[in-house]
């Protein structure tokens, strides 16, 4: 009778899996970081919009707070990291970085401990958010891990410092890569690599080599080279001319935050950080807003956006297109606006608005 | 004032300031601008100033360059300005240094020059130094300045721009220092030192206070590079607490780039190391309106080269009588200023600025059809108007 019970019990289980496979296959675990300040309000906006579309998508909550690991060396805590490499993609808001606490920037933390060595905004002005500058539509792409941040300095004598920057034949090669497969996955036509090799022969001459090296290997790619004062000059006459730009650390550092300043700021840039082995974090890169926090104020577009922008990383481009398009009317609609998009509404009230447009798109 | 005693001279040298600004300064501040002035006592090598005409060496540079050093000289030859210009030519395609030394020591003889870019060609091995900043280091020309206002007539996204970039010229990212120690890891060196940040600082402050400027930003990314940036940010603050009546504040560059294109307004004098510089002034420079209309100035203790703010070659536009020539003659106005022909500056500069203004003249950058030519002899036109005495057009 044993055996009996446990092969109906088998045979039931295995209808019931089967009945829900389809279910189970497409539903995808994501690791979730609130973060600090804002960022558990603007999480739950996420989620409920998540919840609102549909989307196949079961969330895992952890934190990130640094800890103190064996050896004394600072590092995210254990069930974070396992969860992360066991879903590979994840969403994280704002982390604040406290002064005196002892331990390096959470940012610098989770990009060493899962080699998070691209950084892309996609920025794209939004309908409804008038900024003086109108139809950008770029996305740049800025090598994470080396370059000018290495954070190798000295003191040679009193009174002179240097400041080393690297560039790696490795690590260049990897960004070009991907920069590649981004834009032919995005359907986007052209690729400019940004440098100054006029005046750093070596090092961005090196970056600039294996750019080109990897050019040669995507055809249907047009790849073009631009001097950093010519793009900053003129991304500022006209943004439009400009597609998929690929850097080193420091000029992606300030270069997208250009960017971001031409669609409306931090409040409104998704950003995605791609690592070694298939892992995705993607964030918002505003701060905590630590004077607002808890007082449903907080504007959640930017960490939407960049869930939206994972939706589409999974492959789940009808959700994403979904969500976007909902959060694009609500904003060009200007009823319903949080405080910093010029408005007055509560963050609940915005998330709501977007939640009602995506069930009437059903 | 000159002191002639067999072996050397001895001279009473006013400290160099930064250029007198586009708007005329108002009564009060000329005379505040007099007394401020301090008299150096140096041994310095005579001006190049023989039979009441100065001497300053020319280098047209490549791709526009050459036509808008004719230009200039057209235009300095039809306005009588006492200047004779010697030409010194450097051939960006040479491998060695002779021409670039050349130029340089014609540069030490006059005191004074009017540059246009030199081409880089950056697929050359590392051996082959960018001419323009070995110019710029060998003659110590530390300081840097770009006045971006905007210009009434020019249309832009943002109005009302009066910012004053003064980026250091000589180290930071710029030293040239690198090599390769392990194949394919290659490391570059950014060199900060206290004397030329301390220098800088000092430089962007009297210049403030002399223009009668009220705020000073220092741009920088100590969050990140805490001992070189950290250490640029220190001399700035201990620069500043020597100028009370001057507010002193500091940002990020990152942040500085998103503010600039959302509210350029806030700013006022801004000074920085030299990558940021380069990024910055170019970011101005496109606010208000573009490469063609901000000219530069290199200022160091003993030299002065005037050029373009953005350093743009221009081979794509060259020799098509479409590029923009309102830079170079506004730094040649800076150059009269340098050499204290102050009338002869504002003359032209009055009719350079009214010639802008006239959108039937833009040139192609500026969205318009008008030619370099047509703009040239609109602006001698304009000081024809004016009265004094010029040879014919």
């Amino acid at each position: 009778t044993h055996t009996h019970t446990q092969s109906w019990v088998t045979l039931v289980l295995l209808y019931v899996m089967d009945a829900t496979t389809d279910y189970f296959h497409s539903m995808q675990t994501v690791t979730l970081i609130p973060g600090d300040g804002i960022g558990p309000e603007i999480s739950s906006a996420v989620m409920k919009i998540f919840e609102a579309a549909k989307a196949p998508i079961r969330w895992e909550e952890r934190n990130v707070t640094a800890i103190k690991g064996p050896g004394g060396r600072w590092m995210i805590p254990p069930d974070a990291k396992e969860s992360m490499d066991r879903n590979k993609i994840g969403l994280k808001g704002p982390l604040k970085t406290p002064i005196a606490a002892g331990h390096p920037s959470m940012n610098l933390l989770l990009r060493k401990t899962f080699d998070l060595y691209a950084n892309v905004r996609p920025c794209i002005s939004i309908e409804g958010y008038k900024t003086p500058y109108t139809n950008v539509d770029l996305v740049t792409i800025r090598e994470n891990t080396e370059g000018e941040y290495s954070g190798i300095e000295h003191v040679i004598v009193e009174g002179v410092v240097q400041s080393i920057k690297l560039i790696t034949e490795d690590a260049s090669r990897r960004i070009a890569e991907y920069a590649f497969e981004y834009a032919r996955n995005n359907q986007r036509s052209s690729v400019t690599a940004v440098h100054k090799a006029n005046i750093m022969r070596m090092s961005d001459g090196l970056f600039l080599r294996k750019c080109r090296e990897v050019a040669e290997g995507y055809k249907d790619i047009k790849f073009t080279e631009m001097y950093l004062d010519t793009v900053c000059l003129n991304m500022v006459q006209d943004p439009t001319q400009f597609d998929v730009l690929v850097m080193p650390n420091l000029y992606g550092d300030i270069l997208s935050d250009l960017c971001a300043g031409l669609i409306g700021g931090l409040g409104v840039t998704p950003s995605g950080n791609i690592g070694a082995n298939g892992v995705a974090i993607f964030e918002s890169v505003h701060g905590t807003a630590p004077d607002i926090a808890g007082l449903d104020m907080a504007n959640p577009t930017a960490l939407l956006l960049s869930a939206v922008m994972m939706l589409r990383h999974m492959g789940l481009h009808d959700y994403g297109n979904k969500i976007q398009t909902a959060c694009f009317d609500t904003i060009r609609d200007k009823k319903v606006l949080t405080k910093d998009l010029g408005g007055n509404s509560k963050c609940s009230e915005f998330t709501a608005d977007i939640c009602r447009r995506i069930q009437d798109l059903d | 004032v000159c002191l002639n005693i067999p072996g050397f001279t001895l001279c009473l040298k006013r400290s160099v300031l930064a250029p007198v600004s586009l708007r005329p300064p108002p009564e009060k501040a000329q005379s505040a601008l007099i007394g401020q002035c301090f008299w150096v006592f140096r041994i310095c090598p005579p001006p190049a100033l023989y039979g009441g005409r100065h001497t300053v060496t020319l280098i047209p540079g490549d791709g526009i360059g050459p036509e808008l050093a004719n230009h200039v000289c057209e235009l300095f030859r039809f306005c009588c300005v006492p200047v004779d210009f010697e030409v010194v030519n450097v051939d960006s395609s040479m491998d060695s240094e002779e021409d670039i030394n050349n130029a340089i020591m014609a540069i030490r003889r006059n005191g004074v020059a009017l540059k246009g870019n030199i081409e880089t060609n950056h697929n050359l091995p590392p051996s082959y130094k960018s001419r323009n900043n070995l110019l710029r280091t060998t003659l110590d020309l530390y300081a840097n300045v770009m006045h971006c206002q905007s210009l009434p007539g020019v249309r832009t996204r943002h109005r009302n721009i009066d910012v004053m970039i003064i980026r250091e010229n000589t180290e930071g990212e710029y030293s040239s220092l690198e090599h390769e120690s392990v194949p394919g890891v290659v490391e570059c060196l950014k060199i900060i030192t206290k004397t030329k940040s301390l220098r800088i600082a000092d430089y962007a402050f009297r210049t403030a206070r002399a223009k009668g400027r009220g705020r000073v930003t220092a741009v920088h990314k100590a969050n990140i590079m805490k001992l070189g940036d950290g250490l640029f940010l220190e001399c700035c603050k201990e620069v500043a607490s020597g100028y009370p009546d001057i507010t002193f504040d500091s940002m990020i560059v990152d942040n500085t780039t998103m503010q600039l294109v959302s509210r350029p307004q806030q700013f006022d004098v801004m000074v920085m190391p030299n990558l940021y510089g380069n990024v910055v002034s170019n970011v101005c420079a496109g606010l208000v309106g573009g490469p063609g209309l901000v000219p530069g100035a290199n200022y160091g203790e003993d030299y002065a080269v005037f050029e373009t703010g953005t350093r743009n070659t221009g081979k794509s536009i060259a020799n098509q009588n479409t590029a923009n020539p309102t830079a170079m003659l506004l730094a040649s106005c800076l150059l009269l200023d340098h050499l204290r022909l102050h009338a002869y500056a504002r003359m032209i500069r009055r009719a350079i600025l009214s010639t802008v203004t006239e959108t039937r003249l833009h040139t192609a950058d500026l969205g318009g059809q008008g030619s370099t030519s047509e703009v040239v002899r609109s602006v001698m036109k304009a000081v024809q108007s004016t009265g004094p005495l010029t040879l014919s057009i």
